[in-house]
Formats: C-alpha cells, structure tokens, sequence
C-alpha cells in the first residue's frame, strides 16, 4: 500500500465515567466550610475529600504533586508536593492548570481507523481489539518484508519509554525525541565533548547559591522550568548578579543588573570575546585551569586577536560593557554560571556556540563548585526483570553517522528523510509510532514530513488530543491524560535523589487506556510476552518500589520520597572527567577528528533582507506549546500569541497595536492565520517575537483553533548543525502582511 | 488583626499561577478573573526598565466599595477581609463602579464577585492560594498587627508602595521594590 495520506479531520464522541478509592482525607477539620464562611448555596462539591499522588507531564519537568478530588472522585485541583524537592510543594501555572487537559472536551475519545469511503479518506471508530489486531499484524508485515528496524518510533513525554521498550523487544532502536535536535542535542554533544557528561534534565546549575549568572537567550520566569525558576527567585534574594544576553528585553532581562541587546546571530563573538578578556586579563581560575583541563594554550592563542572592540562590529555591544560583564562572571567565580540553556537549535553552529559556553565555564572553574555545577545523583531503581532486547541488524546511527558524526542520540529529521526513499537510502523506514509527539508543529520542514507521510507504509498516533499529527495517521489510539493512569516511577537526577509515585486520581474518560496497557496488548499481538510479563503496571512498580526500600502501598500515602546521597555534591582538587584525556577538553580533538573546529569559530550569519525582520521565537510561563494550546485553564491566560514588533518598526510599517497581520517567510511561506500585533520597545528593530506554539489548523482543537500564528510554519529555512544534525530555526525573516486581502505593505 | 499582603516585584516574573490558581481553588468561571498580571514598561529600547505586579482586590481599610453598597452584600468580614455576600448582592454594580482598582466583576450569576483573600483558606491556617501556589514566593501573606509576621517582617527591611495611594482607600496590598 503506497496510499497518498489525505489529512483526515477527527470528530467522534463519546461518554465517560469516574470512579476510584483511596483513604480519605480529613481536611479543614474543625473549620467552617467555605459554603458557610461565604454564605454559599450548601451541597457544593467543592469540599476535598482526598488526595492522590501524582507527578506533572505538562513539562518534562515532572513536578510531584497531590491531585484533590471531591466524594464523587471528581476531580477539583492539582497542588505540588510539598516533600518534592523539585517543586517544593509549589507547580507553575501550566501544573496548575494541568486540569483542563483532563477536562477537555476535545480529547479523542476512541480508536480510529482510516478507511476509503466513497472516494474520500476518512476515520470510523474502532474498538480497542480491532485497533490493536491491526497494529500487531502491519508491523507483523513490515518486519517479514523489510526487517523491524524499518519500524520508528518519534516520542516525547512518560509514554515514551513504554513505546521504546516495545519497539526495542520488537527489534528496533530508531526512537527519536524533538528533544534531542530541535532542542539541548547541542549543548549536550558540547558538554559531552567537553566535560564528558551532559549539564542535565534538570540542569545542574546550583543556581541557589550562585552569585553571577549569565542568560545567553535563555528565559528562565518565562522558561517556566520550577526549580530553576524557584532558584533564582531565591538568588534574587540573595542579591544574584544577572546578565542577559538577548535582543529582547525578557522578563529576566528587566531583573538583571546587566542587560546586553546583542544583534541576533552573534552571540558566539560575545563569549569569545569574553574568553579573551578573562584570558587576557588572568581573571580564570589558574588552579583549576591547571588541574582540570587541557588545550588552554591552544585556546589563549586562539582567543588573542578576539577583543571586545572586534566583538563590538559584530555584536553592537560596547567593548566597555563586554569588559565590565567579564569582569563581573569572574569576580564571583567560582559561585558563577554561564548558563548552558536548553533550546540552542538556533543558527546551524549551536554545538560551537555551546561548546564556547562550556569552556568559559572552565575558566571559571565552577564544575562540582557551590553557585556552580553541582553533581546529581538519582536513586538506583532496578529495571524490571525481561529478557535481553534482540540485536538489531542496523540502527539510527547507520542512518546518520556518516553526516552527523558526534550525535549521541537519533535525530528526528534524519529519522524523517530516512523514510523518503532514495538512491542513497539504504536503511528505509517503512513505519512509525507517534507518542505524544505533534511532528507537524515540533519538527521544521513540513514538505520533508509531508513527503516521508506520503512514503510510509503505516502509521500509528498516539496521543490525548487531536494533534495535527493524528490527522496522519492509518491508526490513532487515544491516550488517557496523566491524571487517569500509571507511569514510571519519577527519578530525577538532582542535588537531592528522590523518586515520585505517579497513579491514576479517575478511571480513563471516555475510551481512552494508558501507554503501558497499549504497549502490552500491542507486545503480547506480536508475540512478545516475556517483555510483558506481569497483568498490572502496579506488579513493576510495586517490584521496583521494593528494591529500593519501600512499596506501592506506602508511596500511594507519601507520593514522594528522599533519598540520601552516596557522593559529595560539590568536588575539590582534581576531578576525573570522562573524556578521553580525563580533564575538560578546552580543545576537542573529537571534533577536529571530525572535521568540525576544535575551538570555537565565529561565522556569520544571514541577515534579514530589507523589509524583513528576523523571526525569533519562545515560552510562555503559562503554556508548553502544542501540548496546552487547547486547554481552557491556560487559554485563560493566555489565549494566543502576538508578534511583538519595536515601536519604529511599527512606525515604519504602519502597524498599531492589536493590528492582525498574516507574517510572510523569506521563502513566500505566509501564516495560515493572522497574529496580533503588540507594538512593544521590549524587541529589537531587526527582529519579532513570538510565542512558540499557536496557529493551530486542527478545527478539532477547537479553542486554539486558529488562535495566532505558528512559528514552525514559517520555519522553512533550516540550518542544520553539522555535528549533531540539530536543526537551526532562527535563520528565518518574515514581513508583515496586512488582513484585509493580504495586501502587502511596502515600506 | 489586619491581613494584608505584600508582594515582591523584584522576584515576580508575571507567570500568572496565582490567576490560575486562584481560579481552579475558588471556580472561578471560566473568561473570569480575581487577580491577575500587569506589566510596565518604561524607557525606550535599550534603555528599559520594567515592573511586573500580580493585582488583586487591596481590601482596603476605606473601603468606598462597602460605604456604597446598598443591601449590605459587601462587608468587611473578621481580620478587615472584604468580602461579598453573593445572597444579599442584588447585582447593581455600584460597588464595581467605586473601585479604583477596577477589582471587581459582575458573575454569569448575577452578584458581584471579587478576591477573598481565600478566606477559607486563611480560617483553615493555610495561605491564600495564589500565595501558595507562588513558584517565586514573592507574595507574603499575614497579619500586618502582629510585628513578628512575615509580612511586618519583610516591610520593616523592604521598601514598598501601594496603588493609587490618592484615592484614600488605605489598601492592604504592598508592593515591595
């Protein structure tokens, strides 16, 4: 079958039920219920009557947090937990929030199948043995004919893992996350090449107790991430100096002493140029330099010509102020941080841009320093006994080591084109499981996913909402939210190991099963048992729970539990690095192996033409992107984004506030809806902004439906990293296109 | 006995989970709103500075809200809470008209609907719940009579500002700068 793939709107209803036991909670005892207190209409069932312990999947985060119900195993709200040290009992407003994902209407509520009616492709609903029998037996197929590592997986969130471990049983290892090359694959190959580890999921920051820290880009208060937001709140306190890199004037920006509207584009002159002075003006750490790393001639001479006033043409900034801020990162090392940040898919040279920030850390020699890199530790929880995964014949790395040498993990878009036959693609995928990943708005390139779609012989979306993705799809699955199911037992690597107890607060809605179940029944259709072997997913918690000293039963009362540690938090001396010379490699010989810049090199990058401005994208603290578009308790507050343009480029271009626009890309690529204007001084004059997110075209989504506009659309100029694969996406220009008509606007 | 509230502008980053927070505890409809985020800018590019508030009603000693009411449906209620007995609201908006901070909203059900401090919260010993809920702790909730509380605390070291000081209202939300 080579069926040209009609998108296929989704619309199917269905009724669901609620029911569930667990202690109840003696709570407000003694107190006048809030009916009486404010004279309310009495028999409201608002009263809680007990809570449940789960963990938050709005972000990757996984905030630990107690859900609340009422006696009729409603659900009223979501509060942290308080023993969490991730959250410290306080979740940001999507957690908060979380609820309007289980609310929502708009969910899919059974499984879909395409079919061929009247000439028209269209979904009919299906019962889950159907949906499952027909899964088991097209993968079945595409394994006969071309083997099971023909099968991919595309994933993001808790589900994830459950899928991964029914393709690896399945006998293949392609199982690509956005994560990794739209997102912190090239900090993370950086750090990798550099200290021999990554700077974590949480990020090790010691942001605590830090006393200066650098922003390159990153937007931490609208980078909502808890622990790092509640830290530096923390630091403020503490008088923390902060310096923000960034053509915008974030939120962060408007707390920093120092705020440095670069030109975008250019930040990698800025940190060398900061790597000169400290060099220049022995402001590093020399102990540590001397202990901990290698190739600091190399890059002292590499440096030599790269002065603030060589900077200043490129960056705009003062040679002044680069001195002064250098200085400043220097004074308080090593309590002092140049954040590593997380998305860094900007400009196609992402891993040398990190790769500079690692290394001006080294000169600070803030790694296993207090205010700077602390050493996680997780608890050591057993997986549960199955037999060993079969070897596959080929895996991700055959389809992209040659072209992307230093990628450590698989790579989304590689992943795609690999799914487009070509003379030169000799490891075709033929199939792919989506979970909880919106390909369509995640990934750019939309013509290279819409011709892999085309290619691929079956498709199978799982998801809790009508994504865009699931219009794609031969099968789609409906996932209970996470308030509805089990999922791993939470172990985040941080200053202080814990685990968190995720478990269902409500039976499923409507027809929709957790991952594990779905994973199970797909696995067991296959033949696969011994990979499946238990009826519950209580059985493997349960199991794992009680090697490491506790049980089900005891974290369904705590939700979370910490552990001590077995390793100090912060190191002294000479550290031992895993990398290959066993120190911080200022100079990489990995990358001059292959063939990429052992030092940081700084190129320029396109401009935007005349009457374009750059496209530069974020967060908001309120939304994760696609995954809360639709959810009315965050719509609330926020309910689409706006393209923020500088007062004089509103002058230029007649533009008012509240204005609705349709954005043009460099490539005639225009957005499918119009976006709001918010003439503001916080953006450069060379740029816009934009919340990641929005513009959604699924009429199935119907509160984000047409809210705003979407940044991936207008992402159709990629810059791909040529050491991980990532795909730079800030290398985009758009111009301003009015509503009425699209009528253009000339300048 | 005073409750009051005052809140950090230097650590709050506007992420509006006192706003959701204070919805999903109080069910407040959907499109509605007890507190919520304005943001100042001032200067132009680069020259920027910027001051971030979460607002809400400032229960205030003066309250002209209460002084123009006329069932009785908005009190000052124990520890100068003020509060809106949704029974006794007969909807005519006088109340939302008097606020200078514009805190007030007519509810799909006909009464008038405003900030309660969470006074059931509070009676329970817990704090308001977007004081809870706050990932910054930049909100600090008490009793501003008693000079041991957080709240005396931090304004005794902190400067501070309210609202709209001219309207007389003698608000009990502080904002520290």
């Amino acid at each position: 079958m080579n069926t040209r793939r009609d998108f296929i709107r989704i619309s199917t209803l269905a009724a669901g039920g609620v029911a569930l036991g667990l202690t109840p909670l003696k709570f407000l005892s003694g107190s006048r219920s809030r009916e009486e207190l404010l004279d309310l209409p009495a028999g409201s069932s608002r009263e809680i009557y007990r809570r449940i312990p789960s963990y938050c999947e709005v972000c990757f985060w996984k905030c630990a947090s107690w859900v609340y119900t009422n006696s009729d195993n409603q659900i009223l709200k979501v509060l942290g937990n308080e023993d969490d040290p991730l959250c410290n009992g306080r979740l940001c407003p999507r957690g908060t929030g979380g609820i309007g994902m289980y609310h929502d209407e708009d969910r899919l509520k059974t499984p879909l199948i395409r079919v061929q009616k009247n000439g028209k492709q269209e979904y009919r609903e299906a019962g889950w043995d159907e949906a499952l029998d027909l899964i088991a037996s097209r993968m079945k197929e595409i394994k006969a004919k071309y083997g099971a590592e023909s099968m991919a997986l595309f994933n993001h969130g808790c589900s994830g893992p459950f899928f991964a471990h029914l393709l690896h049983a399945f006998g293949s290892e392609n199982n690509a996350a956005p994560s990794f090359a739209q997102c912190r694959g090239a900090r993370d190959v950086a750090y990798i090449h550099t200290y021999g580890t990554i700077p974590g999921s949480p990020e090790i920051t010691d942001i605590r107790d830090c006393r200066c820290m650098v922003l390159i880009g990153s937007h931490l208060g609208e980078n909502m991430h808890n622990t790092q937001v509640q830290e530096l709140a923390e630091a403020i306190d503490q008088g923390i100096t902060l310096i923000t890199v960034d053509p915008r004037f974030s939120t962060v920006a408007g707390k920093s002493k120092y705020w440095l509207p670069i030109k975008p584009a250019t930040d990698l002159a800025l940190l060398l140029a900061w790597i000169h002075v400290i060099i220049e003006e022995e402001l590093y750490d020399k102990d540590f330099v001397k202990l901990n790393t290698t190739g600091f001639d190399q890059l002292k001479s590499h440096v030599s010509s790269m002065t603030p006033e060589w900077a200043y043409g490129i960056t705009t900034l003062e040679p002044a102020l680069i001195r002064l801020t250098a200085r400043e990162m220097a004074r308080a090392a090593p309590a002092s941080i140049v954040h590593p940040g997380r998305h860094v898919a900007w400009y196609g040279d992402d891993t040398q841009r990190s790769r500079a920030i690692a290394i001006l850390n080294a000169l600070l020699g803030n790694w296993g320093k207090r205010g700077g890199f602390y050493v996680p530790e997780k608890v050591a929880i057993p997986d549960f006994p199955c037999p060993d995964y079969p070897k596959p014949a080929w895996n991700f790395h055959d389809i992209h080591l040659q072209k992307y040498p230093l990628a450590e993990e698989s790579i989304t878009n590689a992943l795609i084109e690999a799914s487009i036959p070509s003379a030169d693609n000799h490891h075709q995928i033929r199939g792919w499981i989506v979970s909880g990943t919106n390909m369509p708005e995640a990934i750019p390139d939309k013509q290279l996913f819409l011709k892999a779609v085309d290619s691929l012989e079956f498709i199978v979306v799982v998801d809790t909402m009508p994504m865009e993705i699931t219009g794609y799809a031969d099968v789609v699955l409906p996932e209970c939210t996470y308030f509805e199911r089990y999922d791993d037992i939470r172990n985040s690597a941080f200053r202080e190991p814990s685990i968190a107890l995720r478990m269902p607060a409500a039976e499923p809605k409507y027809e929709s099963r957790a991952a594990w179940w779905i994973t199970k029944q797909i696995g067991e259709r296959l033949g696969l048992h011994d990979y499946f072997a238990y009826d519950h997913y209580e059985e493997v918690i349960d199991w794992q729970l009680k090697q490491v000293g506790t049980s089900l039963d005891e974290m369904k009362e705590k939700g979370v539990m910490r552990f001590s540690r077995n390793k100090d938090v912060y190191l002294e001396g000479e550290i031992k690095f895993n990398t290959p010379s066993g120190k911080i490699e200022l100079y990489s010989a990995a990358f001059e192996a292959a063939g990429l810049d052992p030092l940081p090199v700084y190129t320029a990058h396109p401009e935007p033409p005349a009457g374009y401005y750059r496209l530069i994208y974020g967060r908001a603290p309120m939304h994760t992107f696609s995954r809360t578009a639709n959810n009315q308790n965050l719509i609330d507050l926020m309910p689409e984004n706006a393209v923020w343009v500088n007062p004089k480029v509103a002058g230029i271009e007649g533009l008012k506030n509240g204005d609705r626009v349709y954005l043009k890309n460099q490539d005639g690529i225009r957005s499918s809806f119009t976006v709001s204007v918010r003439v503001t001084e916080r953006i450069r004059w060379d740029s816009v902004y934009m919340v990641h997110g929005f513009g959604h075209s699924k009429k199935e989504l119907t509160k984000a439906y047409g809210r705003g506009a979407s940044t991936t659309e207008l992402i159709t100029r990629v810059m791909v990293d040529p050491a991980m694969g990532g795909t730079g996406m800030r290398g985009n220009f758009v111009m301003f296109v009015r509503e009425e008509e699209g009528k253009e606007v000339e300048i | 006995m005073r409750y009051a509230m005052a809140i950090d502008v230097k650590k709050c980053v506007g992420c509006s989970d006192c706003v959701v927070a204070c919805q999903v505890e109080n069910n407040v409809h959907h499109g509605y709103c007890r507190d919520w985020v304005t943001e100042t800018i001032n200067g132009t590019y680069p020259q920027l500075e910027t001051e971030i508030r979460s607002e809400r009603c400032n229960h205030c000693d003066n309250a002209p809200c209460v002084r123009c009411c006329p069932t009785g449906a908005s009190h000052i209620a124990d520890g100068g809470i003020v509060l809106v007995t949704a029974r006794k609201c007969i909807g005519c908006g006088a109340c939302i008209q008097s606020c200078p901070y514009d805190a007030r909203y007519s509810h799909p059900d006909g009464h008038v609907d405003k900030c309660t401090f969470c006074a059931h919260r509070v009676e329970a010993g817990q704090q308001p719940a977007c004081v809870a809920v706050c990932p910054t702790s930049c909100m600090y909730f008490g009793d501003i009579d008693n000079p041991y509380s957080d709240i005396s605390q931090i304004m005794k070291v902190r400067k501070w500002k309210v609202l709209a000081p001219e309207a007389g209202t003698r608000p009990q939300i502080f904002y520290l700068l």
